[in-house]
């Protein structure tokens, strides 16, 4: 779709410069770390070594005698305060600093407030825990075996380590598909915990002004407001007030929703500055930021697809054990402990499915859905993208004829999921056929098929994924009770500029331009006059955050329908300054003229300063609205990726020679910034099909606990991602638009996979756990006789 | 235990200061002189967000100890901009969406500035080596690639 | 990330520097590059009470060829090796193998006697040292000696450095005619250290065969590791398939790696053997060119 408004106003469509990047290209962005408070003092965390083990004692006096350490905060202190346990955004709870025991390695186990932050380094090196280690349980499997430790012995009763069980779909019907079925094919997959590594780790000041009773926290958070309440509610009875409250998110380095959930730093912060009455900073170091902070993924599933013998799928079933750690931490909204694990569909017409999820502890830091991926949708597509490879090779089906054969058609739309989702638009076979031209898929299943004559190990992986973003109505999503709308602020001035707040918060996404281009398009102001704000929950109207992809659909939808609102008063306005009625007046960006005779009009300027200066009496002046937007339905962005390896058949390392990325998120704002997005999650979804994995040896000692071997990609291991687009809008969102920043890493990873077993499922190979760590490969190859 | 008196330029301006011998340049860069531009990402020197160049060199500040930089020179990416005018790099990256949240940003340009300075006109390859020391996590380094050939371009005018 | 505190030195001249090791013995450290040191303080892993910065002292940077030798300073940084024109058209394996360590930032500053002096097995330029028949040359209170490679890796972090020597230059000997060198590292990313890594450096005689041939391996033992039966076994041998075949299988016989997350025991011994076998094909390549 071409823009409808010229470049110098920016409108939907201009791949216009970001308006935030004049700050970040000068080293003059301003990140938490990057903030100094007069008088301000600093944290360091004691961590534990232990996985699980009671606590005997802490010995603070050497620390206490460091000079320039104020004070050492233990489990006890804050007992006092009823703070040493919090709840978690799904309503479990977590320790801020334990009283009796800790349940992780690397869990927080004190912290020391000194006068800089290397006194405070020092401080913790001084402290001295006494630790009683306790059996570790790590396997999740074995957590569920009678006799197994309970490691929740804070829940009054609990005689098991199980969180939840959660199912939907019909088992019955499934079954029967499945006894019916020609073919059935299962898999069992396992998706290894991982960690989003933003570049900025996390960290916070917490200022308490004794003299104004009013506690600012500057914070790494995508959710200030909801942050805002939760502090609110768990820290009311200490006398935190929410008017009192007040969360600043700055500039971000990355969030990818690793800094959605509440931290005990942070909370720890906040009760020493108001304990001491002085700005307090907690930075933590990398290290910290890969053991404690929440993971993502950490799925077990068994994948079960039957069919026909022409390849109709005809069932889905999935079980799923969900390892959370010691607590369920995870972000999702309050109804879906699995998250949006049921959208397991994916792209198929699929009559019959079910899945169901048990959640369960483990001796592992708490979470998990802090890794890009859209609540749990990463582990859906990754199973039905590869259970359909599976069915493929098992009909000895081309895999792209076999996606082709039983997408859901684009005349079904809106589709009703057998799981319950209603799919608002999608057209699936334009989107994989564009990849296929833009890779020579022909020509190179014909290379494939020479190379695999001279043993030449190559392979072809399609992933024709559909997202689930926008979270959402109101009726199905909330986080803590707090319904999932977002909101926009709109102040237009009387020089016809503009400012706008948002409910979300970037952290690299570029609200800031994308947003003013919403404005734009909406009301011809051009985009460089539109001040966007986020973050400040003094400022900012109420909204959820960003993440999960939701800020186009929701807060963007927000902006549009403020601005339409601006656009209704306006109308009034420029008819009390034509002297007509409004039904004779016409919009065309950036003004209103009068039907028939173009020449009378006012440019959106020219009533913006009217409304200061010459408003119709009976009127208020000013020219401004708020709209918080509920969205009636969540989007459903799309895409087909396929990717080429190779593979080396002395080392077993996978290489990948080419990936296209086809996506489609209905009407696109700037597609510069939609590349950007694409080709950022990109790497994330091949990062963890290729490198990243965190786990844990019998004892809880964490592997890949540090940027040593928690392998994050560089400019070498990543490949030059080719994008390519198809446009479909969303029908119910105001201006057709879809989330897309997650759709990259939840459609890579099995596209990779596919590529892989693709290149060995002459020799019979029929799946691949990620990391393809080359070992992995090797130990495959040498199996089957092919190893150099 | 031992402090010392330093003399550092940077970005051309002379600075002085007396540092513990364990303080890190990154912190005497962003703590005792204020220049937050250079970040801190990690702390077993993979990241390369901290870097910046010492006496024209890419080294990783936070590798490096304040008062090995006595008597030296440092450019930070505060120093890019020239009488108020945006260098090549800085151009690049704007124009091309080489940045995201822009925390690696700093220490990217700083690694690509001095390759610019050895190598005119970089291929892809090159380009993509002379970075592999610098860590991003938003742009899957396809447009920070654009953005130093466009400032190579830029620059070769 | 913060070192625990420490002082420092930065002496001016050689003899400073190793009057200060000797002042402070067991509790000073030489501050070369600092991208091996400075890491290990910063997680308080290694302490020292005394750091001895030498990157004042003049006269330890240099690359030259002289009386027979390569002369590399102690404190050659590896971008200056890769840099080199020498380095370049007569030493290709230094190339290769300095173009693998860490990563571009770090490597102008980390150094090749610092590369060596660490100890560390993990390290890429000890395997090829070992190929090329190196020697390092070691400054003390009681002056200069040489000490060959074979003789220099001790144990693990430990090498025949005495606490108040530093490593001041490495010496190796200058190429004959038809001689080529090559290493071939398996990393699983740009700036890990070595699954494994494999150094071949080997002359030919004027029928093609093998007159001299010198293996090191990388992160395959306590030390770096020479293969010294597969060195064996290829003098006077034709380098046809079989016979790289059976030097990389004996190759890999002499490493004995330790499991990690890089890999298995069997799959690095293996890899040993496939890396050798490549960087054999390499160096005879450049051997029949050169």
């Amino acid at each position: 779709m071409a823009p409808q408004t010229t470049p110098e106003v920016g409108g939907m469509g201009h791949s216009i410069k970001r308006k935030e990047d004049p700050r970040f290209i000068r080293g003059k962005g301003n990140y938490v770390d990057d903030i100094q408070l007069p008088g301000m003092l600093h944290m360091d965390i004691v961590r534990s070594p232990y996985a699980h083990a009671k606590i005997l004692a802490i010995h603070t006096e050497k620390a206490l005698k460091v000079p320039g350490v104020l004070a050492v905060i233990t489990g006890a202190t804050l007992e006092q305060y009823k703070l040493h346990w919090m709840p978690t955004l799904m309503s479990d709870t977590q320790m801020v600093l334990p009283t009796d025991r800790v349940m992780y390695q690397a869990q927080e186990v004190a912290a020391v407030v000194a006068t800089d932050r290397y006194t405070a380094a020092d401080g913790v090196a001084a402290v001295e825990v006494d630790y009683e280690p306790l059996p570790v349980v790590i396997d999740p499997f074995k957590a569920l075996e009678p006799g197994a430790p309970v490691l929740r012995t804070d829940k009054p009763g609990k005689k098991d380590n199980r969180i939840f069980h959660w199912e939907v779909g019909d088992r019955k019907a499934t079954e029967k598909a499945a006894a019916d079925a020609d073919v059935v094919v299962r898999e069992h997959m396992y998706i290894p915990r991982i960690h989003v590594a933003s570049i900025e780790t996390c960290g916070c000041i917490a200022d308490f002004d004794r003299a104004r009773g009013k506690l600012t926290v500057y914070m790494t958070t995508q959710a200030p407001h909801a942050i805002r309440t939760v502090f609110a509610l768990v820290a009311g009875h200490v006398g935190l007030s929410e008017e009192k409250i007040r969360i600043v998110s700055p500039d971000i380095g990355g969030g990818f929703g690793g800094k959605v959930p509440v931290y005990p730093g942070y909370v720890i912060a906040v009760a020493a500055s108001v304990v001491i009455g002085k700005p307090i900073k907690w930075v933590e170091d990398r290290m910290e930021n890969l053991q404690a902070d929440s993971f993502a993924r950490d799925y077990h599933m068994d994948v079960e697809l039957s069919a026909k013998k022409d390849g109709t799928m005809t069932g889905l079933r999935i079980k799923t054990l969900a390892d959370h750690g010691y607590a369920d931490a995870a972000a999702n909204p309050s109804k879906f402990p699995a998250g949006l694990f049921s959208i397991c569909t994916g792209s198929y017409d699929i009559p019959n499915a079910f899945c169901e999820v048990d959640g369960v502890y483990t001796n592992k830091p708490p979470g998990g859905i802090a890794y890009r991926c859209s609540f749990r949708v990463t582990e859906a597509v990754h199973a039905i993208e590869r259970i359909t490879d599976r069915l493929a090779q098992e009909l000895k089906m081309d895999p792209a004829a076999l996606r082709m054969k039983n997408f859901i058609a684009p005349e079904k739309f809106p589709y009703k999921s057998a799981l319950g989702w209603e799919y608002d638009s999608g057209n699936y076979p334009a989107a994989l056929r564009k990849a296929m031209d833009m890779i020579g898929y022909e020509a190179l299943r014909k290379e494939q098929a020479e190379k695999r004559k001279r043993g030449e190990l190559m392979g072809i992986g399609i992933s024709s994924f559909t997202e689930i973003v926008g979270a959402g109505p109101s009726k199905h999503f909330d986080i803590l009770g707090i319904k999932m709308f977002d909101s926009c602020e709109i102040r237009i001035h009387p020089t016809g500029k503009a400012i706008a707040r948002f409910g979300t918060k970037s952290q690299g996404q570029g609200h800031e331009t994308t947003y003013a281009q919403i404005i734009a398009e909406e009301l011809g102001i051009p985009a460089a006059h539109v001040e966007i704000e986020e973050g400040d929950t003094d400022t900012a109207p109420y909204g959820l955050g960003t993440y999960a992809s939701r800020s186009t659909p929701t807060a963007g939808a927000a902006g549009a329908m403020a601005a339409r609102k601006i656009r209704e008063k306006a109308k009034k306005i420029a008819a009390y300054l034509l002297e007509v009625s409004e039904a004779d007046l016409v919009w065309e960006t950036g003004k209103f003229f009068v039907k028939g005779a173009p020449q009378k009009s006012k440019t959106i300027q020219e009533i913006a300063f009217a409304a200061y200066t010459n408003h119709p009496q009976g009127m208020e002046a000013g020219l401004e609205a708020v709209n918080y937007y509920d969205p009636p339905n969540l989007t459903f962005p799309f895409g087909s990726y396929i990717c080429v390896v190779d593979i080396d058949r002395g080392t077993g390392e996978i290489k990948i020679r080419r990936f296209v990325a086809v996506d489609d998120c209905g009407n696109i704002i700037n597609p510069m910034i939609v590349d950007g997005q694409i080709h950022g999650g990109l790497s994330m979804g091949m990062a963890p099909a290729l490198l990243e994995e965190i786990s844990y040896d019998e004892n809880g000692n964490i592997q890949g606990g540090s940027f040593m071997d928690y392998l994050v990609p560089t400019s070498m291991e990543t490949p030059n991602w080719e994008t390519g687009k198809t446009v479909t809008p969303s029908p119910h969102h105001p201006f057709g638009a879809k989330g897309v920043g997650e759709s990259a890493t939840v459609g890579a990873p099995p596209a990779i996979v596919n590529a892989a077993v693709d290149a060995l499922s002459h020799l019979g190979v029929t799946h691949i756990e990620i990391p393809m760590t080359p070992q992995k490969v090797w130990a495959i190859l040498k199996e089957k006789g092919v190893a150099e | 235990m031992s402090t010392h008196k330093i003399h550092v330029t940077v970005n051309g301006a002379g600075y002085d200061a007396e540092v513990e011998s364990r303080l890190l340049l990154v912190h005497l860069l962003r703590e005792n002189l204020r220049l937050t531009g250079t970040h801190i990402g990690c702390d077993t020197t993979h990241c390369g967000a901290c870097t910046v160049l010492l006496d024209g060199t890419p080294v990783k500040s936070c590798t490096v100890l304040a008062v090995q930089a006595d008597g030296r020179e440092v450019m930070t990416v505060e120093g890019l901009e020239k009488d108020g005018k945006l260098h090549p790099i800085q151009e690049g990256f704007w124009e091309q969406h080489g940045l995201q949240c822009g925390y690696c940003t700093p220490g990217m340009m700083m690694t690509s500035f001095a390759l610019l300075e050895t190598n005119a006109n970089p291929s892809e390859g090159e380009i993509r080596q002379a970075i592999s020391g610098n860590l991003c996590r938003c742009t899957g380094y396809v447009n920070i690639v654009k953005s130093v050939q466009s400032a190579a371009a830029k620059a070769r005018g | 990330m913060i070192p625990a505190s420490f002082d420092y030195h930065a002496p001016k001249t050689l003899a400073e520097a190793i009057g200060l090791l000797t002042k402070y013995p067991g509790d000073a450290k030489v501050l070369s590059g600092g991208q091996s040191l400075l890491p290990l303080l910063k997680l308080r892993l290694g302490s020292a009470g005394h750091l001895v910065d030498i990157n004042r002292v003049p006269g330890l940077e240099y690359i030259k060829e002289e009386g027979g030798f390569l002369k590399i300073g102690g404190r050659t940084r590896e971008s200056a090796l890769e840099r080199s024109e020498v380095v370049k058209s007569r030493y290709p394996i230094l190339i290769d193998t300095a173009a693998v360590i860490a990563d571009p930032i770090v490597r102008n500053l980390a150094t090749v006697g610092g590369n060596l002096a660490h100890g560390d097995p993990a390290n890429d330029h000890p395997a090829t040292m070992l190929a090329l028949r190196a020697q390092v040359v070691a400054t003390g209170p009681k002056g200069e000696r040489v000490i060959p490679i074979g003789e220099f890796f001790t144990d693990l972090f430990t090498t025949a450095l005495a606490p108040d020597e530093i490593l001041t230059e490495i010496r190796i000997p200058a190429p004959q005619p038809r001689t080529g060198g090559a290493y071939v590292k398996l990393e699983r990313k740009v700036g890990d250290f070595a699954t494994a890594g494999a150094a071949v450096q080997v002359t030919l005689g004027k029928g093609g065969e093998i007159v001299r041939a010198g293996i090191g391996l990388t992160n395959a033992g306590l030390t770096p590791v020479q293969a010294e039966a597969a060195e064996k076994f290829l003098q006077g041998k034709r380098p046809d398939a079989g016979t790289i075949a059976e030097a990389a299988r004996l190759a890999a016989q002499s490493a004995d790696p330790s499991a990690d997350r890089r890999g298995s025991v069997e799959y690095k011994v293996e890899m040993a053997r496939v890396l050798t076998a490549r960087a054999l094909k390499k160096a005879v390549a450049r051997a029949e060119g050169a």
